[in-house]
């Protein structure tokens, strides 16, 4: 009997946080959907009818979805380029014995330490030189390099894909890049995946990186776009129109997370593992 | 004879390892390894915005560390950290305990994990904006649910300016990065219970050892590597803040003093135009590198020296 009463307790108790981790968003669909006065005045998980309205302020102020069409162009390319090229130093790094291998994966590991921050002044002085202020090159091109996720591949690659397989293609003649991409890449796809899909949602979520490269509205990311409605803003009238903005911002990555939830979790998982 | 063929081609074959990471080490001396230096070499010169730099020595290092507002800005930014863990952590460990327990097993861990994990997912300006919006002192609808409920016990409710208020800003942002952040920590050390062989559990009931007993004995020594882990990359990413603080707050507000973070201290000096002082900003990058590891360092050392 007292088994039961706490069990029920302990449920009541997880079921009240998950409550509070999905409550701000109900109310910003809530309030998506309802007049600035409305909500300035008065709180209800009613949904009104002003979403229309809402939306008409909203593109009086920016495109969202340009924004979004600049947030893809920015986080296709770069999480395609990061889960391919890191795949490949992986590989070069697992399964080839060459001079320099042990320093390049010493590198790897000190820069998984060294925090972001370091680089960001040298980084845009890079930028201005090579004329790249206002271009996508370096929020794209530098994913190429990410120590992490190669860092992540080359232990799943020595745990997972046998030397032997390679050997055997070798023998019946097959080129070596011919090998890496018929058997090595579908072998390693499901960690790919895991990568890919943590690196899409860090990269359309980037704020500080594309916020000092871009200084042109209309090359502006979603998340850069959304930061300059901070200022101006008149609550009262535009609040409605704020929740949806942030709603509508929110859904990629909420259907991202539909799909995939099973890998993201599994990403996390493994960084806690791999110590 | 054949040996030495063998050999030969082996060789040959491992010449292709500098074909597969070639992209790679191009790319990273020019966008990692290069402006990493170029900050360290800048940190010791006087570059404002544009000219030449010249050389100053320690000048920019002894600037930082005298600077009052720099000691401001890192102690807000561990005062809010320091709050952020303790809750983050502390729901994560809870969460933990419960769903790890011998005698009650919970059921509806992937359910739960996923809504935890929730909050994590969204974009830092989308997470300000929202409670920018929910928390409006005058107008948002957080003060007005608080409103509603006074009004039900016929209290009445001053309202309080949850981001505005010098006295409360920095909880306020620490209780948002938490919110966003516990989920994943929960995955994490959940991660590493469910590591553990079921066989240690089911030896020590046998055993007739108790839940306690065995929370204690078995699941907290094997989890602690991963409670370090967690802890490091915590604080590595805490002493960094910048999205939340800096979107949720403004310049000319009351509470800016006590929530500027040195990430934010830094931006002041690298990309705010009229105060761009690019040589002191990267010294104080390296200032807080170098605090960063030695920190992490010190945690370390706390974790390994308890094992033994």
């Amino acid at each position: 009997m007292g088994y039961a009463i706490k069990k029920g307790i302990l449920y009541l108790l997880l079921v009240l946080l998950a409550a509070m981790c999905l409550l701000p968003f109900l109310l910003m669909l809530v309030n998506a959907t309802r007049s600035g006065a409305e909500i300035s005045t008065s709180f209800t998980f009613i949904p009104s009818s002003y979403l229309k309205e809402n939306w008409q302020i909203l593109s009086d102020y920016f495109d969202l979805f340009l924004g979004m069409r600049n947030s893809l162009i920015v986080a296709v390319p770069a999480t395609l380029l990061g889960a391919y090229f890191s795949a490949l130093t992986a590989y070069g790094l697992a399964m080839y014995k060459f001079k320099g291998n042990k320093i390049i994966f010493g590198a790897i590991l000190v820069f998984m330490m060294i925090p972001g921050q370091l680089s960001l002044i040298g980084f845009y002085q890079l930028c201005t030189k090579l004329h790249l202020v206002n271009s996508y090159v370096p929020l794209v091109l530098p994913a190429i390099a990410a120590p992490g996720t190669v860092f992540f591949l080359r232990q799943y690659i020595l745990s997972s894909v046998p030397p032997s397989l390679v050997e055997a293609a070798r023998i019946d003649g097959a080129p070596e890049l011919y090998s890496f991409h018929r058997i090595i890449l579908p072998l390693i796809a499901p960690a790919m995946a895991t990568m890919g899909i943590m690196g899409f949602i860090g990269n359309w979520n980037s704020y500080l990186l594309p916020m000092i490269i871009l200084n042109k509205n209309e090359k502006f990311t979603l998340p850069v776009m959304m930061a300059t409605l901070r200022a101006s803003l008149d609550m009262v009238r535009n609040q409605g129109a704020t929740y949806l903005a942030v709603a509508i911002s929110v859904i990629p990555i909420l259907l991202v997370f539909c799909f995939f939830s099973k890998y993201i979790i599994s990403s996390i998982s493994a960084g806690a593992v791999k110590e | 004879m054949v040996a030495k063929k063998k050999r030969s081609k082996l060789t040959a074959y491992n010449n292709w390892g500098y074909f597969f990471v070639a992209p790679f080490v191009v790319v990273f001396l020019i966008f990692s390894v290069y402006p990493v230096l170029r900050t360290l070499y800048l940190s010791f010169t006087d570059l404002k915005v544009m000219g030449d730099a010249h050389f100053v020595a320690f000048a920019n290092y002894k600037r930082v560390f005298t600077d009052k507002f720099f000691w401001k800005a890192l102690w807000n930014t561990v005062r809010i950290w320091s709050v952020n863990i303790v809750l983050q952590l502390g729901l994560a460990f809870l969460l933990m305990m419960v769903f790890s327990d011998v005698k009650y097993k919970m059921a509806g861990l992937p359910v739960f994990r996923v809504l935890y994990y929730l909050p994590n997912l969204i974009a830092a300006t989308s997470v300000a904006f929202l409670f920018n919006t929910l928390l409006d002192w005058r107008y948002g609808t957080f003060n007005i649910m608080i409103n509603g409920i006074y009004k039900l016990v016929g209290a009445r409710y001053n309202p309080v300016d949850w981001l505005g208020s010098p006295s409360t800003a920095g909880y306020t942002l620490a209780v948002i990065q938490s919110w966003m952040w516990f989920g994943n920590s929960f995955i994490m050390l959940m991660a590493g219970v469910q590591g553990v062989s079921k066989d240690y559990f089911e030896a020590a009931a046998i055993d007739g050892a108790g839940r306690w007993t065995i929370f204690g004995k078995i699941t907290l020594p094997l989890i602690r590597p991963i409670m370090m882990y967690v802890a490091v990359t915590s604080l590595i990413g805490g002493l960094q803040m910048f999205d939340l603080p800096f979107l949720m707050s403004n310049a000319s507000s009351p509470s800016y003093g006590s929530v500027q973070t040195v990430m934010m201290y830094l931006y002041k000096f690298g990309f705010t135009a009229g105060t761009i002082q690019t040589g002191y900003a990267s010294a104080v990058a390296y200032a807080l590198f170098l605090i960063i590891l030695l920190v992490s360092l010190l945690q370390i050392k706390m974790f390994t020296r308890k094992e033994a």
